[in-house]
């Protein structure tokens, strides 16, 4: 099991969304974050200039089957590339272990549905 | 059947009228003054559109403009100055301001005669008037003595509201950093022995620039440059915010600004248009003046984003709102809707260069431009109303652009004199207050926030 973090554009966001879905990926995680970095923006303020350092992204956390791992971290790249500078990262770490709270299931089978996956 | 009823009434009221005004004209030759339901009714909703100004338009006007962290503290200060000031003003700010005092004094203060409302009487109509007026059949100094149309209660309600919003107007310049015990007493204190005076020199019949004539039709001088003048000693000796030119501290919710400017023009309607005291051609040409300026200084300020930074903003379009409404406060009642064009196009003008350009190289923090919009706002509408007054909107009164240079210099004063007392009276109260309970919030205060640090709230929750 895999956990996949990424740091997407905002705007890039519908897009990943869609490119996950069609990979299979039907849930996830997101929430907005802050970060500091080298890119700054402008921002104008009763004719007074203020420079700003910090940039709204969108973290996604996604936690896959080993077996998913490659088209699922395609699948965000692709859809989140513009090709400027801030297209963001993408982190992959271990699972150690991962439960279904509503039936006790553990490992790797906590993370599909059986009877969808058998259709 | 019904009809017929009616035609028959007609008649017979038409056949009786002779006969009614005949018995009119021999009872008495002057009938008693009477309250007018009209200029009444308007005056009632004036007064609400009024208090509408500082909460919740000003409030969230200025709450907009600060930090997460502080915009409840701004809200209460506008709430508490509300609460205090009303009970100040019957309790004896009325007076002050709108009373007479007898001897040397009565050129500078009102008495006390009316403390707690003492001796107005429900049925008394008001003593000041601008364009309706009626007979009261008593003479004075050999020429017939005149009284108001409206209820004396309602002219007094309609003033409330003004000495309400002139201290709230200050908060723009020591908002982030001011305790909160030290912001009360310095407000009550503020309203009792600067804007009852200044009131009472513009306003009252006994007060010295009233009698130089000086023109402040709804509050240039006694509001706007007076709380101005205070918010820049304020902001000066309450000294920087920790973070002021360290980083960016951009408005916390620019949509608050929005509906709080929105909120100011729309209740500014009543302050000008209510300015006359009458619902009458005054009151439309005042409206109609003030919403003239405000468009013009609106789209002015716009402009000026759009060309110097870039993009046209919305703080900004609000920010020139708000001072063409100031500009034209004192002179909505004397000018023209060129004369209204020409007061909204130079105030953004000058409020814009103060606040982008001369308020940073001077290195003060005034925190929301109560002094750039609402100081330097003030004294360009009441200069100009000393040049663009013109005798088609009140046959009596003409700036020097109507033949007038005269009312020019007699403006000049009343600005002049406004900014020193204001000045000087700000900076004694600040050390009195300063010396008493303190007024400058602690760095720890400051770097936690107003909202928790002064009342334990804080406006944006995470519980659900």
């Amino acid at each position: 099991m895999k956990k996949i973090e990424a740091i997407i554009r905002k705007s890039k966001f519908e897009d990943v969304k869609e490119a996950l879905y069609e990979a299979g990926i039907e849930w996830f995680s997101y929430w907005d974050i802050t970060g500091l970095g080298k890119s700054t923006e402008e921002q104008v303020v009763r004719g007074q200039i203020f420079q700003s350092n910090y940039i709204q992204r969108h973290m996604l956390s996604i936690v896959v089957r080993d077996q998913n791992l490659e088209k699922t971290v395609n699948a965000i790249m692709n859809a989140a590339r513009t090709g400027e500078m801030g297209d963001g990262k993408i982190f992959v770490s271990d699972v150690e272990a991962t439960y279904r709270i509503r039936t006790g299931e553990t490992g790797p089978e906590a993370l599909y549905n059986k009877e969808n996956e058998e259709k | 059947m019904k009809k017929k009823y009616i035609v028959i009434i007609a008649l017979l009221t038409l056949i009786s009228l002779p006969a009614m005004a005949q018995g009119a004209t021999t009872a008495a030759a002057i009938p008693a003054p009477t309250v007018n339901p009209g200029d009444t009714a308007w005056m009632i909703v004036a007064t609400a559109l009024v208090m509408l100004m500082t909460i919740p338009g000003l409030a969230l006007f200025y709450g907009g403009l600060v930090r997460r962290k502080n915009v409840l503290n701004v809200l209460m200060q506008c709430f508490m100055i509300t609460a205090i000031v009303s009970i100040e003003w019957v309790a004896c700010g009325y007076s002050l301001a709108f009373g007479s005092s007898s001897g040397s004094l009565a050129p500078y203060i009102g008495g006390f005669h009316w403390a707690f409302l003492h001796g107005i009487h429900i049925g008394d109509l008001s003593p000041y008037f601008i364009s309706h007026s009626q007979p009261t059949g008593k003479m004075v100094d050999g020429v017939p003595q005149l009284i108001g149309t409206i209820p004396h209660l309602v002219f007094m309600l309609f003033q409330m509201m003004f000495a309400v919003i002139t201290p709230a107007l200050i908060v723009g310049a020591f908002a982030e950093r001011i305790k909160f015990k030290g912001f009360v007493i310095f407000s009550l204190l503020w309203a009792l022995v600067v804007y009852n005076p200044v009131a009472h020199w513009v306003w009252s019949a006994d007060g010295w620039l009233y009698k130089l004539g000086a023109l402040d039709f709804a509050g240039g001088t006694v509001v706007h440059i007076n709380a101005g003048i205070a918010a820049l000693v304020m902001a000066l000796m309450l000294g920087k915010r920790r973070d002021y030119q360290r980083h960016a501290i951009p408005p916390h919710n620019i949509p608050f600004v929005a509906i709080g400017a929105a909120l100011l023009w729309f209740g500014w309607f009543g302050f000008n248009a209510g300015s006359g005291l009458a619902a009458d051609g005054l009151a439309g040409s005042a409206f109609l003046a003030t919403h003239i300026a405000t468009a013009a200084a609106a789209f002015t300020w716009a402009m000026l984003d759009w060309i110097i930074g870039k993009k046209p903003t919305i703080v900004g379009i609000a920010t020139g709102a708000v001072a063409g409404l100031v500009a034209i406060t004192p002179a909505s009642g004397f000018v023209d809707v060129t004369g209204a064009l020409i007061i909204g196009v130079v105030v953004s003008l000058v409020c814009f260069v103060m606040v982008a350009y001369v308020k940073p190289k001077l290195g003060y923090d005034d925190t929301l431009d109560a002094f750039g919009v609402h100081g330097i706002g003030g004294i360009i509408g009441a200069l100009f109303t000393g040049l663009l007054a013109t005798p088609a909107i009140q046959a009596a009164y003409s700036g020097a652009f109507y033949g007038n240079p005269h009312q020019f210099l007699i403006q000049l004063l009343a600005v002049s004199s406004t900014i020193v007392y204001s000045g000087v009276v700000t900076f004694i109260l600040f050390n009195i207050v300063d010396k008493l309970v303190g007024l400058r919030a602690t760095d720890k205060e400051e770097a936690i926030g107003m909202d928790e640090a002064m009342h334990g709230e804080t406006a944006y929750t995470t519980f659900d």
